[in-house]
């Protein structure tokens, strides 16, 4: 292996980290999911297109680890969050809404929650995002409003420890 | 870009969310905002969502990378992988080699020759020979397992020059365990090993075998049977610990399942 790869790879791991512990919420699980995929990468690099953009191939391999392996068994986000247009509409508590930012998130479908995650964090453009998560790029712009939407109904609400009470 | 004047639509309040707006259309969007509070509140609550996330998850950045995670530590432990396994290849090869020598092909020096024993007779010791030394093999039975089935028969076809599948016994109780490529009498043979909840094993054994189509011919080594024909040039080989007619419908159902052709009569 070159060490340009090397080294270029390992510029992505803070980012990767980072994604991967929004999606997993669990430090181990989200290491995990990094070492795998790299393990990917490192493996297939010569099987890789070469004009395509290295960040945007890591965050591919990694989120479709998670879909594969870890999403299958999480519980079910969008039936969770559907709740939260019933709950009525509670103060705006600033302290509620940061602490409950990343729970809240959790609560949305994975694609909503990646979507979010690549183009508001991690500063993916529209089109790098489409080709992450294998969406139409012109369905981007919607998707994300959707995404957003939810996101907001689920934090005005200023329940979501208690979204998954059954109803 | 965009008329200024466009109207205001909702791709144009995502990337004013994102901050990716040019500024003639960002001031655009804010003159517009002005206009509609309500908007213009689901607009600012989105946006400091969006922040709220970043700030959330930055610490998980900044962290230092894991020495596990590093590209070094990757790399390295890869490179320990891979002369692991061409070591375990290497060694393998030299008991193959050992095995062979003492075993398969001195047993077969010691048998009449293919001028001498009629085409089926041969493809049966072949078949014989090759298991009673691979079926009692406890650690390695088969050199590519079954969950590996499609690269198996694709491989084992190519080497034997002549397609084959494996065929499904588990109305009979055995399950694919793997297979494993040969030297045969005129080139490479396949052998299919199959087991059921006993442990007892059956094999499949297959290579090119110059002579006519036979029926069924029956052969029997100590305590092993086997079954023989020759169709279409390939001699099709079907051996077990079992007795003779316990081992006759196994054999029939791998010709069914290799040839849709009719059974041949059965010869002995």
């Amino acid at each position: 292996m070159d060490e340009d790869l090397g080294s270029r790879l390992e510029q992505q791991i803070p980012a990767l980290r980072r994604y991967a512990f929004a999606l997993a919420r669990n430090s181990a699980e989200a290491d995990d999911l990094v070492q795998d995929c790299l393990e990917r990468a490192l493996s297939r690099w010569g099987l890789r297109r070469t004009d395509g953009d290295l960040r945007a191939w890591l965050f591919a391999i990694l989120r479709n680890q998670f879909v594969n392996a870890y999403h299958r068994n999480k519980r079910r986000g969008t039936q969770v969050a559907e709740d939260a247009d019933a709950q009525s509409p509670a103060g705006q508590d600033r302290a509620l809404e940061l602490g409950d930012a990343l729970a809240a998130l959790d609560l949305l479908p994975e694609e909503q929650k990646s979507l979010l995650l690549l183009v508001g964090v991690e500063d993916f453009s529209y089109a790098e995002a489409a080709e992450v998560l294998g969406i139409p790029e012109g369905t981007v712009m919607s998707r994300l409003s959707r995404a957003r939407k939810r996101l907001r109904e689920i934090l005005e609400s200023g329940r979501v420890p208690l979204l998954r009470r059954v109803k | 870009m965009r008329d200024v004047r466009a109207p205001i639509g909702e791709d144009d309040l995502q990337a004013f969310i994102d901050q990716r707006l040019d500024e003639p259309r960002r001031a655009a969007v804010e003159a517009y905002l002005a206009e509609h509070p309500e908007i213009a509140a689901r607009v600012e609550a989105e946006g400091r969502q969006r922040d709220l996330l970043r700030e959330l998850l930055q610490p998980k950045f900044d962290e230092p990378i894991p020495a596990h995670l590093r590209i070094d530590t990757l790399a390295a432990a890869r490179r320990e992988r891979r002369r692991g396994r061409w070591q375990t290849a290497a060694a393998a090869c030299v008991m193959f080699v050992v095995g062979a020598g003492s075993g398969w092909f001195g047993a077969m020096q010691a048998r009449p020759t293919a001028q001498s024993r009629p085409m089926p007779m041969v493809v049966a010791d072949q078949a014989t020979l090759a298991y009673s030394t691979f079926a009692s093999e406890v650690m390695h039975p088969v050199e590519v397992r079954a969950t590996e089935q499609a690269h198996l028969m694709t491989w084992l076809s190519k080497r034997l020059g002549h397609p084959i599948s494996a065929p499904d016994l588990s109305g009979h109780g055995y399950r694919l365990m793997g297979g494993r490529l040969l030297p045969g009498g005129s080139g490479a043979a396949a052998q299919l090993m199959y087991d059921d909840d006993h442990g007892s094993r059956l094999t499949l054994f297959v290579e090119a075998a110059n002579g006519d189509t036979t029926a069924f011919r029956f052969a029997q080594d100590g305590d092993m049977a086997t079954f023989v024909w020759i169709d279409k040039g390939m001699g099709f080989a079907v051996t077990a610990k079992t007795p003779r007619d316990a081992l006759l419908p196994i054999a029939e159902a791998v010709y069914r399942q290799l040839d849709t052709a009719p059974p041949p009569a059965r010869g002995s």
